[in-house]
């Protein structure tokens, strides 16, 4: 029973999250960011995600290609 | 806009799994059983059903703003992952997806299988194989599809869309009875990617408070640049070297290389 709780939520991790945990973190911090400074501040927070998703994408792929080299 | 950008994301990426699910199914039958392959892809397709039926009317309960954050930050991690994948093939740094190979794989590895009948499945390797790989490819779709229908207010076009590429794989794949190797799929998977990270952002943000200057319009921004950003990467990343193995022809095929 416990296994195929764990196959479970294996599949949905690997379904959701995927191969790098990382970019799904980094997207929840750069909403979460988004979402406290448009709460407190009157500053524009549009390019918080474009920012993020700038970084976000060539430093995944940067650890996939150094893994291989 | 948006319509038309909901189609196309909806189609290409059903069109792409609907490839990938119609060579499983044609390993299960042609190696195994028909009848067997045929009643796993009929079982996952009511499946699938079941699951649209259940999540359809709980995501369009739930509030916009929460739902596009919600939406915005999922679309976001799948349009990421499916993007890096593709940056890292048209890159040289991961083998391209070639149908004819996975086909091979399904082939040997079916043929290979023990027989065992179960209830009035007669071959239930058959029948997993196509169940499974229906299933799991369809759920991709049934996501992508729900999240932009419910959010652009609209499923019933996300659904047109969704049908209309199963259908096209469906004529085709009863033509040529062979796997469908000359759809581009990489390159489908890489537009799939800039779209479903590009309506990401904007949802995510959208639903987190932030304003988008231009609103709607900021798209027609976003997808673009999204798209020569990921082009940059390839260039960026590419292998001078060698390519992983596997990918010249294909890469050629689709203008990747």
């Amino acid at each position: 029973m416990i296994a195929k709780i764990r196959a479970f939520g294996a599949f949905w991790y690997d379904f959701i999250i995927g191969d790098d945990w990382r970019v799904a973190a980094g997207v929840g911090v750069a909403l979460a960011t988004t979402y406290g400074l448009s709460r407190t501040t009157e500053v524009p927070v549009w390019w918080i995600v474009v920012a993020g998703v700038a970084i976000l994408l060539p430093v995944s792929i940067r650890r996939v290609t150094r893994r291989k080299t | 806009m948006n319509g038309s950008a909901l189609f196309i994301a909806v189609f290409l990426a059903c069109l792409v799994e609907a490839v990938e699910a119609l060579t499983i199914i044609l390993a299960a039958g042609t190696a195994r059983d028909w009848r067997s392959a045929i009643t796993g892809l009929v079982a996952a397709l009511l499946s699938l059903a079941l699951i649209v039926a259940v999540l359809g009317p709980a995501v369009s309960v739930i509030p916009l703003s929460g739902l596009r954050l919600f939406v915005g930050a999922l679309l976001l991690i799948f349009g990421l992952q499916w993007l890096r994948k593709a940056i890292l093939r048209a890159s040289g740094n991961k083998a391209l997806h070639d149908e004819a190979a996975a086909y091979q794989a399904a082939l040997i590895a079916a043929q290979q299988a023990g027989t065992r009948r179960r209830g009035i499945v007669a071959d239930w390797y058959a029948f997993t194989l196509a169940f499974k790989g229906v299933l799991l490819e369809g759920l991709e779709v049934v996501f992508i599809a729900l999240t932009f229908g419910s959010n652009q207010h609209n499923i019933g076009l996300a659904a047109l869309a969704a049908i209309a590429a199963v259908l096209v794989v469906t004529v085709a794949g009863c033509a040529v009875r062979a796997p469908l190797s000359r759809v581009p799929e990489n390159s489908m998977k890489f537009v799939v990617g800039v779209m479903l990270t590009a309506f990401g952002m904007y949802w995510g943000a959208e639903g987190a408070g932030a304003h988008w200057p231009g609103s709607d319009a900021a798209l027609l921004v976003l997808i673009p640049a999204v798209a020569l950003y990921a082009l940059a990467l390839v260039a960026v990343f590419r292998r001078h070297d060698k390519p992983v193995v596997g990918d010249t022809a294909a890469a050629r095929r689709e203008g990747l290389s």
